[in-house]
């Protein structure tokens, strides 16, 4: 057995082990779809950031920094800056406000059968897209590690997020993305000084390296600090710096909206708990994003392009594997690829919990039974079913798309949806006393179709380069405020809802107070 | 916890002057700072994407404007991170007053 193989059953067997206990501990769905409510701040930070540093972020933007320098590390800034929008605006009136779902604050005043409706259909979208980026990544990735298929690896990654989610709910959710969070910090520390060491720890040294690159994916050298790499005019053409910005503001404006981060407030027992794991998500996800700067530009002075090829193409994934092999040989190679596929897991096994969460509680519950429980238990045994399908559905498509589907693409696309879509109608239900029903409605549905029907006609979309007829990959700049706008149109243009607007002082207070918001269970 | 044999009178606890009071200083520093951050973090795409000549330009060693600027980024979002903290510590005083009475 290689040491790569032995460190992801080591890693398997703990976190089966915690399933085992949480199993144990999950009564009620309190407990299943928010961990009791009884996670502290650090805890939480740490799963926030463990839940929202993706294999796209740690091996996604070392490739693209390593291959399109300055241009990949934006994908860093906005990770981070995006937190400032969760702190300020969503975190705490959604703890205060809601019980499991993005959609319980939206529905405290508004019709609740429609918006949840929408709102779980964007829920289910944004994640399904997340997820089958991450399970693509997943096999490519395993393939490459530890030389199991591409089909086998992404079963064997769906089934193992499933046991976690099945049976340990939120509470085992939890503790694999805190696991996750160290493991990835760990690893990103000791990648970090592995190669400033290879610079002699020099900083000044390791910059001077930076700006004359030898550059993994071509020959001559290359100032890797420079912008425009990737979206720079003289690359992408007149549209590229709008592409950017666009791209920049679906960075800042998704992470606000998008529903496995937002659950996570509701883990923890009040809304001063949810601020505090904000700051300490901000400062791991700060830290780490800073890190990239080393094993991201770094591994574009250190690797050769032979090392990151797979099929004859430089390989962005593989950067920060190959680059451990090459700085710390096959015992470090082994642990951070045991990282990725833990950061994998743990994501995935996050938007699982949101997305049968958001079925079961919103959909099933409030959509179809009028918020009643047919049976008590009946909605934690209904999103025990939802994972088991949103898991076999996401397997399927996954292997369906197979290895070389593009997943940059899914996460953008699941990104701009969160943006467009649930950001507007989540800021405009807690601080628009007039926004109505038919309003929210309208907001959910047009930035949710504007947002794929702009990505399908995007030069990654239907009609490929050559056939774009919208020029940006990044749908946002448009997206964004079309969202925003049809959530305000729809809603001047209809009339007042009086009984909405009558619970809007409720919802003031309950958010702005936390009189009144769900309490954590006593174990 | 309120009692829930007596219903709380959400009306009125909006309506008291301190409550409206924390609302519009609460707004007032949520607007402020949005406006700021999104017009700091969107500068930064604007500069690179339409003056890349500018943002070229080597300030310490060979570290350019651009990541200076990316950089200060992460700085400014724990920074706003922190006065936001501190504020609301205060805020969450205030707010236990307004709803003293519903203990």
């Amino acid at each position: 057995m290689s040491i790569a193989l032995s460190m992801f059953v080591g890693f398997v067997a703990l976190t089966l082990l915690i399933t085992f206990w949480a199993a144990r501990k999950n009564t009620g769905a309190s407990a299943y779809f928010a961990a009791g409510r009884s996670i502290t701040g650090w805890q939480n930070g740490l799963a926030v950031a463990g839940d929202y540093m993706s294999a796209a972020s740690f091996l996604g933007i070392s490739g693209a920094i390593c291959l399109n320098g300055y241009d990949g590390f934006m994908y860093s800034v906005g990770f981070l800056v995006a937190y400032i929008t969760v702190l300020l605006i969503v975190a705490e009136p959604l703890r205060n406000a809601g019980k499991y779902t993005m959609a319980d604050l939206l529905a405290y005043r508004l019709s609740p059968r429609p918006v949840r409706a929408m709102a779980s259909l964007s829920t289910l979208t944004v994640s399904t897209f997340y997820m089958i980026a991450q399970m693509v990544g997943a096999g490519v990735i395993i393939e490459k590690l530890i030389g199991a298929s591409f089909h086998t690896a992404v079963i064997g990654v769906g089934v193992l997020m499933l046991v976690y989610v099945v049976f340990g709910g939120m509470l085992a959710t939890t503790w694999v993305q805190i696991i996750k969070a160290i493991l990835l910090m760990v690893g990103a520390l000791m990648l970090s000084v592995l190669v400033l060491k290879y610079h002699g720890y020099s900083l000044g040294a390791f910059f001077d390296a930076i700006t004359a690159a030898t550059y993994a994916g071509t020959e001559a050298p290359k100032n890797l600090l420079q912008p425009g790499l990737q979206y720079g005019v003289a690359v992408k053409g007149p549209w590229g710096p709008t592409d950017f910005l666009s791209l920049s503001l679906a960075l800042v404006l998704g992470t606000a909206g998008l529903p496995h981060i937002l659950v996570r407030f509701y883990t923890v027992p009040d809304a001063k708990t949810a601020r505090s794991s904000v700051v300490w998500a901000m400062a791991i996800i700060g830290l780490f994003y800073i890190l990239t700067t080393f094993f991201g530009f770094g591994a574009a002075t250190i690797l050769e392009k032979s090392q990151i090829l797979s099929d004859g193409k430089p390989n962005p994934n593989m950067v920060a594997p190959a680059l451990a092999q090459h700085l710390g040989g096959e015992l470090f190679f082994a642990f951070i690829s045991a990282v990725a596929f833990a950061t994998i897991l743990a994501v995935v096994a996050g938007l699982t919990m949101s997305a049968s969460a958001s079925f079961a509680h919103d959909f099933y519950t409030n959509v179809i039974h009028h918020g009643r429980e047919t049976k008590p238990g009946q909605e934690v045994k209904v999103a025990r079913i939802t994972a088991f399908v949103v898991g076999a559905v996401s397997i399927g498509i996954a292997i369906y798309l197979g290895p070389s589907v593009n997943a940059a693409f899914l996460v953008g696309l699941a990104f701009a949806v969160a943006a467009s879509a649930n950001l507007p109608v989540i800021v405009l239900s807690v601080f628009w006393k007039r926004f109505n029903t038919t309003g929210a409605v309208a907001g959910l549905s047009v930035g949710l179709l504007s947002s794929i029907v702009l990505i399908l006609l995007s030069p990654n979309g239907v009609f490929g380069k050559a056939g774009a007829v919208f020029p940006l990959e990044n749908p946002g700049i448009v997206s964004i405020p079309l969202g925003f706008l049809a959530a305000w149109l729809g809603t001047v243009i209809t009339a007042r809802d009086a009984a909405g607007e009558a619970k809007f002082a409720e919802l003031t207070v309950r958010a702005h107070t936390g009189l009144g918001a769900e309490k954590a269970v006593s174990h | 916890m309120s009692d829930p044999k007596t219903p709380v009178n959400w009306d009125a606890l909006e309506a008291k002057p301190e409550f409206r009071q924390l609302l519009s200083r609460k707004a007032r520093f949520i607007m402020s700072a949005t406006v700021f951050f999104m017009a700091y973090y969107l500068a930064l795409p604007v500069l690179v994407g339409w003056f890349p000549e500018l943002m070229k330009t080597q300030v310490l060693g060979k570290v350019n404007l651009a990541y200076v600027f990316a950089l200060s980024q992460f700085v400014m979002a724990w920074v706003i991170a922190f006065i936001y903290v501190r504020k609301a510590a205060s805020w969450d005083k205030e707010a236990a007053t307004v709803i003293q009475d519903q203990h």
